[in-house]
């Protein structure tokens, strides 16, 4: 049973709270991705799993043991490092061998492990070659099977792709899955990148400011995103926001923005209705947004200019102008005719992609659903 | 079309780019070529001069030491040994006490080095990599240190050698010397040059402090390491006023305190005292040789981290 769970962890340093009553439970053989921008204490996070930094406040436990207080060494966990932390002076085999040397791993036996650990990561025939002597992506392989050498029960990994050239690392990604898979391990890894987020883990935590956001399935983050700040970070290109606020007229709902006033569809009457009066933002993701001629008739629609087209060869991704100046991108498949740039449109919505925030906290607007809120107890 | 394109892309890279420079290009380029080799010439004309003015004082030594006093106080001065004599080499080795000399030195020197290269490795390790109260204080102190020059230190250092009792042995000799804060500072430097992950790497991996310095921080230093060693073995090996007056008799002087005697005792023999020169530069030129690169590499170091 190797599951961490930090319990309220609080990080300071000076006046900046890096990490700020983070509550989590990375399950026994989970792949659980930390996910937020730059400076979100994602770091900080794991270097407290890890025994590198101490915690201002709360408390971690790994497996069933509390580990405040417990060398970084005797956790049982390896680290995985951006920079990679290979030691320049070391040949790779010497690299890989070094955490057993200081566990006092029987020198006959440290041979087969590290031919093992290089094995599996195809290192074998790089076994005397010095890190400088690697590309990116040996070097990175080389810490994996520093980290894996000695079996531990749960891996960290802080950005490990993001030395990586755009190719090597959707390779790498694979890689890492099916090494996870086949170790059995639990895995905690850290990126900035919402794409390594949603294909590697089974679930995803959130950071915004040392906060926890939301912690979920890839799936339902990105289609029940908690707040307005999860809604814009994952998904690319982003969900399109229109500010408004809510007015209701004989039993329908209307989101009354500076371009005019929208019907909004009964699927969300619930969650409009109890934020009447109140300022909101409606969300919904490119590939919810359709096109329609001027002219059409429907229930929820807005009116637009098309302004930019972009095509990406498998898709297109058509930027419009509201008539108060907002835009909304929208994905189109290449089967679906393509709109002329400048001509007046109707943008309707597949109801079911809508989402509503409260304008003023950016929490979303319904019942929260118990699986993606929290820590997923 | 197909083929026309195959073709190409496979040539190599610089060729094509080669197609494309132009004659005028040529001329230019050759022009350019031809004015860097007349640089470089008068580059090492002048180097050579240099050379010339450096070495001809050592070649002088030298060829003193193999002529007799009446040669040497010829004129028109010799400058090449006709009948090389090596009878003042095994005057000033035996007669001169150089073997006891030379031997006092080395002890000294080694005592010397050693003792700066632990001391300055740990004090560096630790204003590095550790986290202590008045870190930076005691840092700026360490450098205060080597604005001192060591004739101000000198007569407290003496009064300290005396009372603890090592006037007149190696101990007194070597003891002020084996902690300097120039060492704590070069080798401070070098160490915050290897990157924090690789700490908490080893961290993580079970080792702690100590084995990571010796495992990982001192191998990475090793550039660094090796000038401190240059330098202060050139400090120790050439040091006259502390040995002299830290020692009463011949059995603790070093070399250049028995240069000094040489020539006291041995005034009609000028030939003895270069033949002493020599021997007590050997060593020095030896492991200058040996170690030139590290020399420049230690001195550069700096100047290239800025
Ligand atoms: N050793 C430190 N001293 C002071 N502030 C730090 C330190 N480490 C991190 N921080 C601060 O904590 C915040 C979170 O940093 P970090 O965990 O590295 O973010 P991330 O990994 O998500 O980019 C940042 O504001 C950063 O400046
Ligand atoms: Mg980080």
């Amino acid at each position: 049973m190797a599951r961490v769970v930090l319990d309220h962890v609080t990080k300071r340093y000076g006046d900046v709270v890096a990490v700020n009553d983070l509550s989590l439970e990375i399950r026994d053989r989970e792949f659980l991705v930390l996910l937020g921008p730059s400076g979100c204490g994602k770091s900080t996070a794991l270097r407290m799993i890890a025994g590198l930094e101490d915690l201002s406040g709360g408390q971690i436990a790994i497996g069933d043991r509390v580990v405040n207080d417990v060398e970084p060494k005797d956790r049982d966990i390896a680290m995985v490092f951006q920079s990679y932390a290979l030691y320049p002076h070391m040949t790779v085999a010497r690299n890989i061998e070094f955490p057993l040397r200081s566990r006092k791993v029987p020198e006959n036996e440290r041979g087969p492990l590290v031919e093992e650990a290089a094995r599996a990561l195809g290192l074998s025939d790089l076994l005397d070659r010095k890190p400088a002597q690697l590309s990116g992506g040996q070097r990175q392989r080389v810490a994996l099977a520093r980290a894996i050498v000695r079996k531990p029960s749960v891996f960290l990994m802080d950005e490990p792709l993001s030395n990586l050239d755009a190719k090597l690392r959707v390779q790498t990604r694979a890689e890492l899955i099916e090494l996870q898979r086949r170790l059995d391990a639990t895995v905690v890894y850290v990126t900035h990148d919402q794409v390594e987020a949603m294909t590697m883990g089974h679930r995803i935590a959130i950071m915004s400011d040392g906060v926890l956001q939301q912690v979920g399935p890839p799936q339902d983050v990105y289609e029940r995103p908690a707040n307005l700040f999860v809604a814009r970070f994952i998904g690319a290109p982003p969900m399109n926001t229109i500010t408004g606020a809510i007015s209701s007229e004989g039993g329908a709902h209307y989101l009354v923005t500076a371009g005019g006033a929208i019907a909004l569809p009964s699927e969300i009457s619930g969650a409009a209705r109890n934020a009447t009066g109140l300022e909101v933002v409606l969300g919904v993701r490119p590939e919810h947004v359709r096109i329609l001629p001027h002219e059409s008739e429907t229930q929820f629609a807005l009116e637009a200019t098309v302004a930019v087209i972009e095509s990406l060869g498998h898709e297109r991704h058509v930027v419009c102008r509201l008539a108060d100046e907002q835009m909304v991108i929208v994905r189109q498949t290449v089967e679906t005719q393509r709109p002329v740039e400048g001509t007046a449109v109707r943008l309707s919505a597949d109801p079911v992609g809508l989402h509503l925030f409260d304008a003023a906290t950016g929490l979303r607007l319904d019942a929260p659903d118990p699986q993606s809120v929290g820590d997923g107890e | 079309m197909a083929t026309e394109f195959i073709e190409s892309v496979s040539k190599p890279a610089v060729p094509i780019i080669d197609l494309v420079v132009s004659e005028e290009d040529r001329v230019a380029i050759a022009k350019r070529h031809r004015r860097r080799r007349a640089s470089i010439a008068i580059r090492y004309v002048f180097l050579t001069f240099l050379a010339a003015i450096i070495l001809f004082p050592i070649y002088i030594t030298i060829v003193n030491s193999l002529l007799t006093p009446l040669q040497i106080a010829a004129r028109p001065p010799f400058f090449f040994p006709t009948k090389p004599t090596w009878g003042a080499y095994s005057d000033a080795w035996n007669a001169g006490h150089m073997s006891l000399y030379l031997m006092n030195s080395v002890i000294v020197t080694v005592l010397i080095v050693t003792g700066q290269i632990v001391t300055a490795t740990c004090a560096a390790y630790a204003f590095a990599f550790l986290e202590f109260p008045l870190k930076r204080t005691l840092f700026i102190i360490f450098l205060a240190t080597l604005m001192v020059p060591f004739e101000v230190t000198v007569i407290t250092n003496l009064t300290t050698v005396v009372n603890l009792g090592w006037y007149n042995s190696y101990a007194g000799l070597a003891a002020p010397f084996m902690a300097t804060g120039f060492g704590a500072f070069l080798l401070r430097q070098a160490f915050l040059g290897v990157p924090r992950d690789l700490r908490d790497a080893a961290a993580l991996d079970g080792y702690g402090h100590w084995r990571f310095m010796v495992r990982v921080a001192v191998p990475l230093a090793r550039p660094a390491m090796a000038a401190l060693a240059v330098f202060s073995f050139l400090g120790a090996w050439n040091q006259y006023l502390w040995p002299l007056i830290v020692t009463k008799d011949s059995r603790y002087r070093t070399l250049q305190i028995g240069l000094r005697q040489l020539r006291a005792t041995s005034l009609d023999q000028v030939n003895v005292t270069f033949a002493g020169v020599v021997i007590a530069a050997l060593p020095l030129i030896i492991l200058l040789v040996i170690f030139q690169k590290q020399l420049v590499r230690g001195l550069t170091a700096g100047a290239v981290k800025g």
